[in-house]
């Protein structure tokens, strides 16, 4: 079991952080070019320059185009209608269609707006051509700078939110197996009837799984400065602070499980049924700020959801203790709680 | 409360739901006493147990250890008693020596404190020490099982079907074992589904759904055994149960090994008569003798009596 532990959350960095990503790359293509003309072919070619853009196929038909877009072989089709040259010159507007599947919605989204920018691009050569060479701006010059995170790195922003499951897991699933498993062996009686206090016990329980978990995090911050390259710009020691108080939280909801239920099987489910949905609703993968209001308010009571932004807050932001101080006395709250709930559930005499 | 008794149950009523468990139990345990609970399962034995280790709480009445309440000073208690659960649960995942290690630890002592009073189980399976307790054979385990809950010297220990599922052999040494024990003055109760082993306890309580039926030494429950007890054999040993179990004059037939052992309605019915009647029936080989009753007769006695009453009352 000890090398799992070790080999597990290695395996899970590595591999959730370079898979999950929102970059979409290789987005196909089929161009269905009813003009043929200098302006259309000027459209492709604009189409065909960046790398994440294959050009998977050109065709005269619509519905050549929408069958490899049904069976999976396009993502977009871009139509270019007949006399889009005309229009162009004589009305000065014309219009094109794209058409993005969107099975995945976020992903389509993001094709959609990639293809909206490379025609927005053409837009604007257009109309430099058609005023003569004089190079028109647009009234107002928009800037980007993204703060704390300036190349959008979406590793920068994921290896955080990985750390916080990771020792969440720990914390929640291995403890909330392990008191269950002295119930199945029938241990827990043998204990039960001894003079071992019940803080003692908890403690006992408790304390390996803490420590494992802390020692992991650490692992992980180490894998993350040194393979990816992840900002850590605020006090290490307040990232091991307020994980230490946060793994009292997650045990203390393991605990609480396993003194729920009388078997493993049972523990697992609960404990992954709560995983799961504070997982999904953490904000690792998409914003708390864009999910509806009772979503976020449901996450009052999502211990993940507070880790995660305090660990982003303090890694890319540098936070510093008085900045976090809300999120990290709402997991305070949530550590005495979880443990003191689960130190009254647990009984040394049987039902 | 006498200064010699040990532990004291009075009007123990436990419920499961709408289920008795136990229904207005009452007994004594004298000090030094090796106390045998002999019932059939689900008779209530280990919800009784339970009781007395203070993992459960009583419905009904009251029951005291060592002049110690169950469900008030529980945690006293439990530094003085010693427990052995039906099943196995050592942790087998650790060797034979780190368990005993670890339940010495919980009671605050050391193996080596009281080597003494284990030495003598301890000693058989020591040169396993490093072995994980899940890799022991059954008999071995119930040795370190033995060995772990004497570990804190206990001053009484309490032992659910020790027994159930070890081999015969093992058996016959973990009743010496427990004889040697209650020689060291340490007051011993135990459970088990096996009459026989009744024998070995100086007192035996016989327990049916939840109903202590008798509380008696072994000697004087044979010695109560009024009637007379006939074994039969016959090459059909199945058929001879039925058959007799047909006959106008029996009273009871258990099976006993190859032998059927019959009491009669009539005493004064002779052996001639039961072959007669079994060569009607188409017996060969039919051998009848007189027996003494053994205490698994008396039992079977006891508790085919409460079966039956209870049976009448329901018509």
């Amino acid at each position: 079991m000890l090398p799992i532990i070790f080999v597990i959350p290695v395996v899970q960095l590595l591999v959730l952080a370079f898979a999950v990503t929102f970059e979409i790359k290789n987005i196909n293509l089929v161009i269905v070019d009813q003009d043929h003309s200098v302006a259309s072919r000027q459209l492709v070619s604009k189409f065909a320059a960046p790398t994440f853009y294959h050009i998977k196929a050109y065709s005269d038909s619509y519905t050549e185009a929408e069958e490899q877009l049904k069976t999976g072989k396009a993502h977009q089709i871009l139509i270019i209608p007949n006399n889009f040259e005309q229009d162009l010159q004589k009305e000065s507007k014309a219009s094109v269609q794209l058409i993005t599947n969107a099975i995945d919605g976020s992903a389509a989204a993001i094709m959609n707006a990639y293809g909206n920018s490379i025609i927005m691009d053409y837009n604007q050569d257009i109309l430099v051509d058609l005023s003569g060479g004089m190079d028109i701006k647009p009234p107002i010059d928009i800037r980007y700078s993204y703060w704390f995170n300036p190349e959008l790195d979406y590793k920068t922003y994921m290896v955080p939110g990985i750390l916080v499951l990771l020792v969440t897991i720990i914390g929640m699933f291995l403890s909330s197996m392990n008191v269950v498993r002295e119930k199945e062996m029938g241990t827990i009686e043998q204990i039960n009837v001894s003079p071992v206090k019940k803080y003692q016990f908890v403690i006992g329980k408790l304390l390996p799984f803490w420590f494992i978990a802390l020692f992991e995090l650490g692992f992980g911050l180490t894998l993350a400065r040194i393979v990816f390259d992840i900002p850590i710009l605020g006090s290490l020691w307040l990232i091991f602070g307020v994980a230490s108080v946060y793994l009292l939280a997650t045990l203390g909801i393991g605990l609480l499980i396993s003194t729920l239920v009388n078997t493993q099987q049972q523990a697992m489910f609960l404990a992954w049924f709560f995983a799961v949905v504070f997982i999904m609703m953490s904000g690792l993968f998409t914003p708390v700020d864009s999910m509806p209001e009772w979503a976020q308010d449901i996450n009052i009571i999502n211990p993940i959801a507070y880790f995660i932004r305090i660990i982003r807050m303090i890694m890319l932001k540098g936070s510093q203790f008085q900045d976090i101080l809300k999120p990290f006395a709402a997991i305070a709250i949530y550590a005495v709680c979880a443990l003191t709930l689960a130190v009254w559930r647990y009984r040394k005499v049987a039902s | 409360m006498p200064a010699n008794i040990s532990i004291n149950a009075s009007n123990i009523t436990k419920r499961y739901g709408d289920k008795t468990a136990l229904d207005d139990i009452s007994f004594d345990v004298a000090k030094g006493e090796l106390f045998g609970f002999i019932g059939p399962d689900g008779a209530g034995k280990t919800t009784l147990f339970r009781l007395i280790t203070s993992l459960l709480i009583p419905d009904k009445g009251s029951l005291t250890v060592e002049g110690l309440d169950t469900v008030k000073d529980y945690i006293k208690l439990r530094k003085i008693l010693g427990y052995m659960p039906g099943r196995f649960s050592l942790y087998q995942d650790l060797t034979v020596e780190e368990n005993l290690k670890f339940f010495a630890g919980i009671f605050k002592t050391t193996p080596e404190a009281n080597y003494e009073l284990v030495k003598d189980i301890y000693s058989q399976i020591e040169p396993f020490k490093n072995r994980k307790a899940g890799k022991l054979s059954g008999g071995m385990k119930q040795k370190l099982a033995l060995s772990c809950a004497l570990i804190h010297k206990p001053e009484v220990l309490v032992l659910d079907e020790p027994t159930t599922g070890v081999d015969a052999v093992s058996r016959i040494e973990f009743w010496e074992m427990l004889g040697r024990l209650r020689r060291s003055g340490i007051t011993i109760v135990v459970s088990t589904p096996y009459m026989d082993e009744a024998s070995r306890c100086d007192r035996v309580a016989l327990i049916q759904n939840g109903k202590i039926m008798s509380i008696d030494t072994p000697d004087s429950i044979q010695n109560n055994y009024s009637r007379g007890l006939w074994a039969v054999k016959s090459d059909d040993t199945y058929r001879l149960l039925t058959d007799l179990r047909q006959f106008k004059s029996t009273r009871t037939a258990f099976p006993f090994g190859e032998h059927i052992h019959l009491s009669l309605k009539d005493e004064l019915i002779k052996p001639a008569e039961i072959v007669s009647y079994l060569e009607s029936t188409g017996h060969s080989n039919i051998h009848i003798s007189k027996i003494e009753p053994t205490i698994e007769d008396c039992f079977m006695e006891m508790m085919g009596a409460e079966s039956n009453m209870s049976a009448t009352s329901q018509k």
